[in-house]
């Protein structure tokens, strides 16, 4: 299967999961796509028969409300049954909807923003000490770079020198209440250039440049790398994408499922079977009720720090 | 319960001026009518759990009363040295809002279930710790603690609790509220609960009735200070009293009751239900959790009728 098939399997499990489960972070499962399925078509070493084997790339996904993008990618990279998948939030399931470590092929939980890039950069550096060659991932949020933690690892990183460390940031731009610039001020790529990282850029659905940047991070300096991918929250299905209501909402029966599983149809790659509605979803009208969902509702009409700035 | 204390809070920063929100990133949908409201009372700090709680501690010192938001573990456990060492040390009036007490959002993983929260904040010397029971203790909590000078913590529920605390006209920190009295059945104990598994208490208490087990339930809106006289008068009186707590077992609501029978020295029995100290791995509603975990009414009503039966047969 090659990354753009997994990737197209990865947000139509998406879509049916939170659909199934009522269960929130569409949006998020949907940026993250193309870069987790890059990662499991083509980066990461790994052997689903022996999820534990000691010469596998580490990997955390640390933005763990993702969590249903890399439980498809698992299920789809042969753990364990793409069936289960459907039990995603239900009672007495293992697949919650933040990364468990009770599935196959994940080893450490996530769900608290800021974790994640602490933990990878142990490994790494216990791989150093051992003499290992196997490298450390992560995959962070943008909103997850608020938390301070990330910063106190960032400096930890460069000052060990862990070259075997990766983090891709999904920057779509977006968090929880609202877009990050209305958050809290972010220059992504320039705060990690800051603390010393190899900084790479680019646009993170396209795959070749996620392959490209990933295949080898050795760089002379033995810098820690971070690929800033540009993403789009919600990105694959029109009105989802930018929108922070997606990062809660569920795809309700109706319209709103229907549309966008057709949407997904419509860019359906050649030899990819979909194992929920194969035809697609009988042809609905986009927002019936008059473009209700059209654009999120922002935390605040007018800014704090823009007010401050006007004062 | 989220609701109404929001909704109580609007009221509450409408007459304060000095009143403030301030959220980690969190309360979509939840906190629109508060920002709505009082939009020069709001400030969003980004996913900074940390950095928030040392702000509102920095707001409180020039004389603001100060209300943190975020839910599950993240106002508690993420920022506990924050807390420790700018706000409760310094005595400064921040009140700590966390929704989503327990196993309210179950079905997200272990990182989302707040089950030790009570018992680390309960540690801290000078924090109140308030878990009201259902919506109308969470509404008098909330004025309560906004005009207690030091730190608070209010862990809520989510929306939908019922009312089960009809009794309630005023609310004090530190005081126990009397839910029902026993009935003169075959067996008797008193029952005591804190947080939103209060409903759940209730329904097992009216089960109980059916099972010749009358209960003189208490419901604890505050963990700390713990209400002793409400203790010491049912150890008097009783041979069982039952704990119960959407919360591990070690630390927490039961922990601070056992404190005090331990000094009391009364033959009562104290048994403890809650979570058995260990993290539930397993996926599910929160109502599936309690009952895996032994706290749904009907697990609780099946404990407290085997234990109060086995002992007069034993």
């Amino acid at each position: 299967m090659d990354s753009k098939q997994l990737a197209w399997l990865i947000r139509r499990h998406g879509v049916e999961m939170t659909h199934l489960s009522h269960g929130s972070h569409i949006g998020a499962i949907l940026s993250v796509a193309d870069i987790m399925a890059v990662l499991y078509a083509d980066i990461l070493q790994y052997n689903p028969k022996e999820p534990g084997w000691d010469g596998r790339d580490r990997f955390i996904l640390s933005k763990g409300h993702a969590g249903a993008a890399l439980y498809a990618a698992l299920a789809e990279c042969g753990f364990f049954d793409v069936d289960e998948l459907k039990t995603h939030y239900q009672n007495g399931s293992r697949l919650s909807g933040h990364v468990s470590h009770h599935v196959p092929g994940v080893d450490f939980s996530t769900g608290s923003l800021g974790h994640g890039i602490g933990v990878a950069a142990g490994r790494a550096l216990a791989a150093k000490q051992d003499g290992k060659s196997f490298r450390s991932f992560v995959v962070m949020g943008d909103g997850e770079c608020n938390e301070g933690s990330v910063w106190e690892t960032a400096a930890f990183a460069n000052h060990f020198g862990l070259d075997n460390l990766v983090v891709i940031v999904d920057y779509n731009h977006m968090q929880s209440l609202d877009f990050c610039n209305n958050t809290l001020e972010v220059d992504m790529a320039r705060r990690w250039e800051g603390f010393g990282w190899n900084v790479l850029e680019l646009n993170g659905h396209d795959h070749d440049a996620l392959r490209g940047a990933l295949q080898n991070t050795d760089n002379p300096l033995h810098k820690p790398t971070v690929v800033v991918a540009h993403t789009v929250k919600g990105k694959g299905i029109s009105f989802m994408e930018n929108d922070v209501l997606w990062h809660y909402r569920f795809p309700h029966d109706g319209w709103e499922y229907n549309c966008a599983v057709n949407e997904l149809h419509a860019a359906k790659p050649d030899g990819t079977v979909d194992p929920y509605t194969p035809d697609g979803c009988p042809k609905t009208e986009a927002q019936p009720e008059g473009g209700h969902h059209a654009m999120s509702e922002t935390y605040h009409p007018a800014y704090y720090t823009r007010e401050v700035a006007s004062k | 319960m989220r609701d109404t204390v929001i909704r109580e809070l609007i009221s509450l920063a409408k007459e304060n001026p000095n009143v403030e929100l301030i959220t980690g990133d969190l309360g979509f949908g939840v906190l629109k009518p508060y920002w709505e409201s009082v939009p020069d009372q709001f400030i969003n700090a980004g996913i900074t759990e940390q950095n928030l709680t040392s702000a509102a501690a920095g707001m409180a010192m020039e004389g603001k009363t100060m209300f943190t938001y975020s839910i599950g573990n993240f106002p508690t456990l993420r920022c506990l040295e924050q807390i420790r060492n700018d706000c409760a040390y310094h005595k400064l009036n921040v009140n700590i809002i966390c929704v989503g007490g327990g196993y309210v959002y179950g079905a997200l993983g272990v990182s989302h279930h707040a089950t030790e929260d009570i018992a680390c904040l309960r540690a801290l010397p000078g924090v109140s710790v308030i878990c009201p029971g259902d919506p109308i203790e969470a509404k008098f909590a909330l004025r309560a603690i906004a005009s207690h000078e030091g730190t608070c913590y209010l862990r809520l529920g989510r929306g939908g609790e019922k009312r089960i605390n009809t009794a309630l006209t005023d609310f004090t920190i530190g005081k126990a509220y009397k839910i029902r009295d026993a009935k003169p059945l075959g067996k008797t104990a008193a029952v005591f609960s804190t947080g939103a598994i209060l409903e759940e208490v209730s329904s097992a208490c009216d089960m109980l009735e059916t099972r010749s087990v009358g209960t003189e339930q208490y419901s604890f809106p505050t963990v700390k200070p713990i209400d002793k006289e409400v203790i010491a008068d049912c150890a008097k009186r009783f041979d069982h009293i039952f704990t119960v707590e959407e919360h591990n077992i070690t630390g927490g609501f039961g922990s601070a009751v056992a404190e005090v029978l331990s000094e009391l020295g009364e033959r009562v029995k104290l048994h403890r239900l809650g979570i058995n100290d260990f993290y539930c791995a397993e996926v599910g509603t929160q109502a599936y959790l309690r009952d895996c975990v032994g706290i749904s009414a009907e697990k609780i009503a099946q404990t407290v009728e085997a234990t109060v039966y086995s002992i007069r047969n034993s």
